[in-house]
């Protein structure tokens, strides 16, 4: 699936989306993995509650299964208007 | 209903105009505009919206099809930006046609409360010490408790 990172995750993780082969069956498993890979993934997830998550563009939440799922984004709480 | 996602500025006494006519059946027009403030202690250079290409237009396009028929709109519109603002710069507007004012203001409020914290845009402010992306605020997830229910 396509995982993409905007704002200050984008920053911090150092890319804007990535092709990521995952057996993850919800979003907090992917979590989990990504926090495995490497320090910037853990800096950018270390704290659950000052992201949002949407599944295939429509906000979701961590508890989302990922079956079928082709595109997942993590993000700040969003700021327009 | 028009819903626009665009880098480039809009003419707002066009959109007005243009939205305003050909709606004799509609006795009221609401319009709101988000201008790029400068703070007095922190002068701000510029202000940088980030988006979700795909997602914000169907972010806004929901919320246009909610207010319109939450609130009985003739018809609305919604334009945001992003990309580069300087200070005094239109980021965005929405325009609301209604039968009576009550439904054009209640829909205006009610899209700019959805709009602050559902679509999928993130502000960034560039003074001379440097970059910060701007902090969601509680009250304005507070604001979208009194559409609910």
């Amino acid at each position: 699936m396509d995982v993409l990172y905007f704002a200050w995750v984008r920053e911090r993780i150092g890319l804007p989306r990535e092709r990521i082969d995952s057996d993850a069956a919800t979003v907090g498993e992917l979590v989990a993995e990504l926090r495995k890979r490497e320090a910037r993934y853990a800096a950018a997830f270390a704290d659950l509650s000052a992201l949002r998550v949407a599944v295939d563009q429509e906000l979701s939440d961590f508890d989302a299964p990922l079956q079928g799922v082709r595109e997942v984004a993590f993000f700040p709480p969003m700021t327009g208007g | 209903m028009r819903v626009v996602v665009q880098q480039e500025p809009f003419d707002l006494g066009a959109e007005a105009a243009a939205f305003a006519a050909g709606h004799r059946d509609m006795g009221a027009i609401v319009t709101f505009t988000g201008v790029v403030r400068d703070l007095p202690e922190t002068p701000i250079t510029a202000m940088e919206i980030e988006h979700y290409p795909g997602m914000t237009e169907a972010a806004l396009t929901a919320m246009a099809q909610d207010a319109g028929s939450r609130f009985g709109l003739g018809d609305v519109l919604v334009i945001h930006r992003f990309g580069r603002m300087a200070p005094g710069e239109m980021i965005m507007m929405v325009a609301t046609a209604a039968p009576h004012r009550k439904d054009a203001f209640d829909a205006a409020q009610f899209l700019m409360d959805y709009l602050k914290s559902r679509a999928p845009f993130w502000k960034r402010e560039i003074s001379a010490d440097g970059s910060v992306w701007v902090a969601s605020k509680d009250e304005d997830e507070a604001a979208l408790s009194r559409w609910k229910g």
